[in-house]
């Protein structure tokens, strides 16, 4: 692929044919307002914040403008502020005024992009329209859709479509009355939606946000313990206990996908139930003991029963390092090879 | 897998065989799909019709237990219209005569009647793979699970070696292993007749390394299986089993089987995070850490070693299982137990370990490394066979086969198939999914699946309660009428202690796997 040189508001940067300006500012850290643009799906120019003057003739949308050698593009024409202005407006014309409470609220694009325009208490007003009412579909355990906040960028319905290829959500209806919706407008618990959760994280405000989410105070990263694929993950920590799961987009397995039980099936680490002492059996009954109170009976009948009358069952879902011990214990210390696991189950 | 996750979305022919890859990979799942979306052959091969047939070119509905019939045929189009790649058999594999004499009895009217595909899909699918490679072949429980599991092991590296699909990019033999880390327990030598790495103990010189290494003597005698160590159980030999982070109540294929015999026996330790329904019965329970709570490594299906790091504190008193035996160990009077970090650990077993010798934890720091990793600075090895294959002769075996039957077949008395398969939304006996509420919401209870055909005629509505019995015990589930499932097939998940599936199947070892036949068993069903 070759390279071409472009200018942006004054400012020569180098692309790969092929790019779009958009791309291109991107790349070179320049930022350009946009809002249903994402890296990981194809072009849409459906919002049209993202216009820019090309050439000092011909305003268009840069999500969809290819770069060309020796192309020039103002992103401040007076034109180009004009328009970009008056779309945002539009937009936030009807969007709740409710950003303190938000899910999105200082992550949320549509306020990134409000206030990179310009928008002020005046120009707020000058299309205010009620916000709409439609009630919350809560019906998904994980996140819930508040479509009075949906911008209409359309990026959930792409993911679901060119990244997940299931397609359980769509646009319906025209104008001011369009929404995202499942077939048949039926609750998305209802729909063909796996709960993968991979909308929830692209959409730019918070019109589909996790339930009950608590911020984490930090992250460490993981591997999902669930299955053979080994997707990479950020475990969300706040104080003892795991408050979230991220994927971990440098990953080369995942590239920051999950599934719904590695991005939402954490709640059994700190769940209630776990078992938190030993427990040793007394007259049939299992009573909670002390770790030497355990071992001591353990090794008592393990002394018993070395070599052939012992046997160790080690597990897939436990680490090497675990593993390897386990395997040792069994031929090192109780003289057997009587050790499987359950891989073939 | 011989080869790599990302490499599937470039293959131009897939043939997914024996998996529900959108159910239970369902991240491995989406670079099938890109392929799929971006015009590459999918060829699922699955008795039912999965999510995934909504991507395919081609499904081939087999009959449940066919598959060696089913690969066999294909090779049979793929050697009769000269669709082998001629240069790779006669340079890399041994055997071909051999396997061409079986082919004999896999003309596809044979074919088509055991499988009951018909003979022009079998021959389209053939061809399609044959001749537009990179072909990937994926393949998961839905191959091994059977009496004949290595049969259709070997069927599929034949179909792969005879059309060049091996040691190059996006191609190969994948088995998609199920739990997190199968590889890697495999790898540790958690099995009874290898120590780390497969290296035998039946092999006096890995032996004698291991016994150097440890400072014991060890027996040279190979160990039982999983099911074999419940027979002896049973029959009162063995007389204590520890049993880590395992629920063979729910898991284990013929689960009376196993059930009496843990009841029976001296003494039963189990080392799990929950009081599983296995736990309920031991002697002494032992509360391990979760993943989130130690340092250590998981080895994914694609031979990948990552590190997992603690982020919270254990729970409880809980410890993290090498903590455990450790300490166990120590109080054994054994030596060589002494580990403070896991770190230490992997440095013994990359001392000990060929294909993980050059494995540490800073190695692994960035993405982890697919082994073999035969010395430390080695990138390691994203495909396998690439000019050479890890045998003697530095050949691939092709692998001459006949077809058997599965061992259970339906009959007058027990009319259905019964299959197992899996849920995206749980996993394995349901001990950490089925403690997560938003999962269990949106999947909470057993069904049978049952083609409205076959309830039609047995007079089944949905959602209705019926009794299914087989030769080895009975269980009650509502039924889920769905085409999902052909007329005379009937298909269970094992995630629910409510309906324990586990109770029906059987337990036909395959003769070298040892693995257990709980895809194919035969069932009656009735109304309650
Ligand atoms: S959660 Fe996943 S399956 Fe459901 S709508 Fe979003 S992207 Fe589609
Ligand atoms: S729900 Fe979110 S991602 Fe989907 S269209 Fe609305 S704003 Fe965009
Ligand atoms: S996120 Fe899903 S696909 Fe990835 S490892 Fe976990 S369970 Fe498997």
């Amino acid at each position: 692929m070759s390279s071409v040189t472009i200018t942006i508001d004054g400012i020569k940067i180098s692309a790969e044919e092929g790019m779009t300006v958009l791309q291109a500012a991107q790349a070179n850290g320049l930022y350009i307002p946009n809002l249903c643009n994402h890296p990981d799906l194809r072009p849409a120019g459906l919002c049209r914040v993202c216009v820019v003057k090309q050439d000092d003739w011909k305003i268009t949308i840069s999500c969809k403008l290819p770069v060309k050698e020796g192309m020039v593009i103002s992103t401040e024409d007076p034109a180009v502020q004009q328009i970009r202005k008056n779309t945002v407006e539009l937009l936030i014309a009807n969007h709740p005024m409710t950003c303190l409470t938000c899910e999105a609220d200082s992550k949320c694009e549509l306020q990134r992009v409000a206030h990179y325009v310009g928008i002020t208490p005046d120009s707020i007003n000058r299309y205010r329209r009620s916000v709409r009412s439609i009630p919350l579909d809560t019906s998904n355990p994980f996140f819930d859709i508040d479509h009075n906040k949906c911008i209409m960028c359309g990026i959930c319905v792409r993911t679901c479509d060119e990244l997940q290829n299931i397609n359980a959500i769509d646009y319906a209806q025209r104008g001011v009355a369009s929404l995202i919706s499942t077939l048949g407008n039926k609750p998305i618990a209802e729909s063909r939606c796996e709960s993968c959760g991979e909308c929830v994280v692209r959409c730019p405000v918070a019109a589909l946000a996790t339930k009950k989410s608590l911020q984490p105070m930090r992250e460490v990263r993981s591997i999902c313990s669930y299955c053979g694929v080994g997707c990479g993950i950020h475990l969300g920590v706040r104080g003892d206990k795991i408050v979230g799961v991220r994927g971990d987009q440098e990953n080369p397995v995942n590239r920051g996908s999950l599934c719904v039980k590695g991005r939402f099936g954490y709640r059994f680490i700190n769940h209630p139930e776990r078992l938190t002492t030993p427990l040793v059996k007394k007259d049939g009954v299992l009573v909670e003991a002390s770790w030497d109170e355990a071992l001591d009976r353990i090794v008592e009948k393990f002394s018993e029963h070395k070599g052939e009358k012992f046997a160790a069952l080690a597990s897939a879902r436990i680490t090497n390092e675990d593993n390897y011990l386990i395997q040792k214990f069994t031929r090192a210390v109780m003289g057997t090879n009587n050790i499987d696991h359950c891989a073939r189950l | 897998m011989t080869n790599s996750i990302s490499e599937i979305s470039g293959a131009a022919t897939i043939l997914a065989i024996g998996t529900n890859t959108t159910q239970a990979h369902p991240v491995l799942a989406l670079q099938v799909k890109k392929a799929a979306r971006n015009g590459a052959n999918l060829i699922v091969a699955n008795p039912k019709d999965i999510d995934l047939c909504r991507h395919a070119t081609i499904h081939l509905q087999q009959r449940p237990g066919t598959d060696v019939a089913l690969l066999m045929g294909m090779i049979r189009v793929i050697v009769d219209e000269g669709l082998t790649d001629k240069d790779f058999v006669k340079t890399r594999c041994e055997g071909y005569d051999e396997l061409i004499a079986s082919l004999v009895d896999f003309d596809l009217d044979s074919v088509e009647k055991i499988t009951s595909v018909p003979k022009e899909e079998i021959a389209r699918a053939a061809r399609l793979y044959a001749t537009n490679g990179p072909a990937s072949i994926l393949y998961c429980m839905g191959i091994t699970q059977h009496s004949h599991g290595t049969d259709n092991v070997w069927a599929i590296s034949n179909l792969a070696l005879l059309t060049g699909n091996l040691g190059k990019a996006s191609a190969g033999v994948n088995p998609l292993r199920g739990q997190n880390n199968v590889q890697g327990s495999c790898d540790m030598g958690c099995l009874p007749d290898v120590y780390t790495g497969y290296q035998k103990v039946e092999n006096p010189d890995c032996r004698k390394k291991f016994e150097a290494a440890w400072g014991v003597s060890l027996s040279p005698k190979q160990g039982l299986t999983h099911s074999e160590i419940f027979d002896q159980i049973h029959d009162g030999t063995i007389k204590s089993l520890y049993l880590i982070g395992e629920n063979p109540v729910l898991s284990e294929a013929n689960a009376s089987h196993a059930i009496e015999a843990m009841e029976h026996m001296d003494f039963l330790v189990v080392q799990d995070i929950f009081l599983t329904e296995t736990a309920k019965m031991a002697d002494v329970v032992l509360p391990a850490a979760t993943f989130a709570e130690k340092n250590g490594t998981f080895t994914n299906t694609e031979r990948r070693i990552q590190r997992v790091r603690q982020a919270i504190p254990q729970v409880g008193e809980a410890k993290a299982d090498w903590q455990i035996v450790c300490e166990m160990a120590k109080r054994l009077g054994a030596k060589g137990f002494d580990f403070n970090e896991p770190e230490e650990i992997m440095a013994e077993i990359a001392s000990l370990t060929p294909s993980y010798a050059g494995i540490g934890y800073p190695a692994l720091e960035k993405s982890g490394i697919q082994w073999p990793c035969p010395e430390p600075g080695h990138p390691g090895t994203p495909m396998l066979h690439v000019g050479k294959f890890p045998t003697v002769s530095g050949k691939a075996r092709l692998m001459p086969l006949s077809f058997r039957d599965s061992v259970e077949l339906p009959d007058a008395e027990y009319p259905l198939l019964l299959t197992t398969d899996r849920s995206l939304f749980h996993y394995h006996t349901g001990s950490m999914t089925r403690r997560v509420a938003g999962l269990e919401q949106l999947d909470s209870e057993e069904f049978l699946k049952i083609n409205p055909k076959d309830a039609a005629e047995l007079g089944l509505g949905d959602r209705e309660m019926v009794q299914i019995t087989s030769r080895r015990g009975q269980t009650t589930v509502k039924t889920k009428l769905t085409r999902i499932c052909p007329p005379g097939l009937v298909s269970m998940t094992f995630h629910f202690a409510e309906s324990p599936t586990n109770v029906l199947t059987s337990s036909a070892l395959d003769p070298v796997a040892k693995i257990p036949e709980t895809k194919v068993c035969a069932v009656r069903v009735e109304k309650v």
